[in-house]
């Protein structure tokens, strides 16, 4: 993007000096597998990089190697100008985590929890006091600051967990999934916090998610897919490349309306999602011919529904399915439940 | 220390450390922290917030501060008085429970000492750990500042028996007070190691708490708490010698012993001391072989948790 270009004043070497994040040729193996098969990237300074990808795709275990919490098998990371594995407290100095999965102390105030961040991390303590305040109002957490963190709702945790993750200031703010599980209010908020952020602290942003929409507020994404880097480019771009909204039918018999559909209309299907799926110009203009033109011996349409070409057509076009969810258990539920509610 | 300037790109280094941020047009100052290089000052402050966090939690569970206290008095005052009818023969006119009052109040300590090691179970559940392991300090810190905070709140719940003293007929001497504070002090902090060690690998508490179980109940009734360590049959003695906690106890009876007014007869008979092939271990040597192991675990403990990822 514009701005980007303007803090990274050689676009043509990406391997620029300011870059926030630098890899190359990263692995992780756990035994026999590859979580992670060789992947470079990086990140300028001041940019909102956005990692986009399945469960299981190797996104938290880059991310994880990135903080220094899992030590690479192969390859190498700068992290704001430190390598993870040779200068691993330069790394976590420099960087503020948000996790997944909460990370607080659910008997400690919300006040607590913070001053402990501000020991472990050995903040100055006269400024301590201010910039508690300062995070604590941005994700307005301020006036709940007595309360026990137990007491919170799960958007108010992960509030909290954000304004902990700035506490001390960092160069790089790493965000895995953030607003998973935030009405849609907060997320918002969140969004316009980070990218206010952005703007006044000079600071990066990494963040994985799960949300195509969201994606959209990054400067640039990469799309990661079994170990892999599958494209990494601007919102925009990828989405030019899609160019098509996406239509999906439900019918009894897939296969044969698959088949119709090539017959007849020259379209090439796939299931997904448990629907009939493909691509077309104008989705609001093919609609009323595809009735039109339906014999009546093809299996009857249940169900259409057109979209917008979104980053998950780009997902797609680029690994044949959609987002899948390969995750199992409560998380799980917790995630699809955030993501029906986000739509 | 403060002066970390390392920070390579920063376009414009805030010349006050301040940058102002607006906010929808209002102008705010948001303060900008350096995070000084690790030192010994930074692990320190480490160590005492870890400590501080397990006192706080420790005094917002008034529960646990009162089950905690049932075991001592069951044992104490029902199993003491119950027994002592039994007993009277053979105790030579010491009242069993001044006799079982050291074991007492080590198990008090011990269980209390435990739980304290089990919150890091907790805290890796809950995921707090992650929190504590990501943070630019030494993973020995982090150690250091658990086991302390647990022997805090374990020798704080020692000081609670140790205030019945008088109820069960040892007197409140200033000597013995501070005699039997250290020497619990020391088995809340090397049973907190123990448990700190187990946790570095335990990952689920069910596990955790049948572990720790196992371990300290065959201790426990091991390490002659609760009768004399001299005339055992020879497998029991071999035993008693073994455990670890018989160190503990026996130099806390001793210091007891030393001050009640009895027969030598009784003396000889309850407070024999631990020998070693006949020879009589003093007890600054029982009180060496607790603190060596504890810090031989603490060392475990922080080598398993500066390998863990």
């Amino acid at each position: 993007m514009s701005d980007t270009a303007t803090t990274a004043p050689s676009p043509a070497t990406e391997t620029a000096p300011s870059a926030a994040v630098s890899v190359n040729g990263l692995v992780k193996r756990y035994d026999e597998v590859e979580a992670v098969r060789g992947i470079d990237f990086d990140v300028a300074a001041g940019e909102i990089f956005g990692f986009l990808g399945p469960n299981g795709a190797g996104k938290s275990t880059t991310i994880n190697m990135l903080c220094t919490l899992v030590r690479p098998s192969g390859g190498s990371a700068l992290v704001a100008g430190h390598d993870v594995v040779a200068e691993r407290d330069e790394v976590r100095r420099n960087i503020g985590l948000v996790f997944q999965d909460t990370t607080l102390d659910g008997y400690l105030s919300a006040e607590q929890n913070l001053r402990l961040h501000a020991e472990l991390y050995g903040v100055p303590r006269e400024l301590v006091d201010e910039r508690m305040r300062q995070v604590m109002e941005i994700v307005g957490l301020w006036e709940r600051r007595d309360s026990w963190v137990n007491t919170f709702s799960g958007g108010m945790k992960r509030r909290l967990e954000i304004a902990r993750g700035l506490l001390h200031s960092p160069r790089v703010l790493f965000l895995d999934e953030p607003t998973v599980g935030l009405d849609p209010q907060t997320r918002s908020s969140i969004w316009r916090y980070i990218r206010e952020l952005k703007e006044r602290e000079d600071i990066t942003i990494f963040l994985t998610t799960h949300y195509m929409d969201e994606a959209e507020y990054c400067d640039r994404i990469a799309i990661m897919d079994q170990g892999r880097i599958i494209v990494l480019d601007t919102p925009e771009a990828l989405k030019a490349k899609v160019g098509k909204d996406r239509v999906q039918i439900e019918t009894d018999d897939d296969q044969a309306a698959i088949a119709a559909l090539r017959e007849r209309f020259d379209i090439e299907a796939t299931v997904a999602e448990g629907a009939v799926t493909f691509g077309v110009e104008e989705g609001g203009q093919f609609v009323p011919r595809l009735f039109d033109e339906w014999d009546p011996a093809h299996p009857p349409i249940r169900s259409v529904s057109v979209a917008r070409p979104s980053l998950d057509d780009v997902f797609m076009s680029y690994t044949g399915t959609t987002i899948r969810d390969a995750e199992s258990g409560q998380t799980d539920t917790r995630r699809n439940f955030a993501r029906m509610m986000s739509r | 220390m403060a002066t970390d300037t390392k920070a390579p790109h920063t376009g414009s280094p805030a010349p006050d450390d301040r940058v102002p941020v607006g906010r929808s047009g209002a102008q705010q100052q948001i303060a900008r922290v350096r995070v000084p290089t690790r030192s010994l000052r930074s692990e320190l402050r480490a160590i005492k917030v870890v400590w501080k966090r397990e006192l706080i939690r420790f005094s917002r569970d008034r529960l646990r501060i009162l089950t905690s206290l049932m075991q001592p008095f069951l044992f104490l005052f029902v199993l003491g008085t119950g027994l002592s009818r039994l007993a009277s023969a053979g105790t030579h006119g010491v009242n069993l429970r001044t006799f079982v009052y050291p074991g007492v109040l080590c198990m008090a300590v011990m269980f209390t000492a435990m739980f304290s090691a089990a919150s890091l179970v907790w805290d890796r559940e809950f995921g707090f750990l992650r929190e504590m392991m990501v943070a630019p300090v030494r993973r020995s810190s982090l150690v250091l500042g658990k086991c302390f905070g647990g022997a805090t709140v374990a020798g704080f719940q020692g000081v609670i028996v140790l205030c019945l003293a008088g109820l069960v007929g040892v007197p409140y001497n200033a000597t013995l007070i501070i005699e039997v504070f250290a020497l619990q002090l020391l088995l809340a902090f090397a049973i907190t190691a123990f448990g700190v060690m187990v946790a570095a690998r335990i990952t689920q508490m069910q596990s955790f708490m049948a572990l720790m179980q196992m371990a300290i109940m065959p201790m426990y009734f091991l390490s002659g708490a609760l009768f004399p360590v001299a005339g055992l049959p020879q497998w029991l003695e071999i035993l008693n010698r073994l455990d670890p906690l018989t160190y503990a106890v026996d130099p806390m009876r001793r210091a007891v012993f030393a001050h009640l007014n009895i027969s030598d007869a009784a003396r000889r008979a309850l407070d024999p001391g631990v020998t070693w092939w006949s020879w009589h271990v003093p007890g600054l040597v029982e009180a060496a072989v607790v603190a060596l192991l504890g810090l031989a675990m603490l060392t475990i403990a922080i080598v398993e948790f500066s390998r863990a990822e």
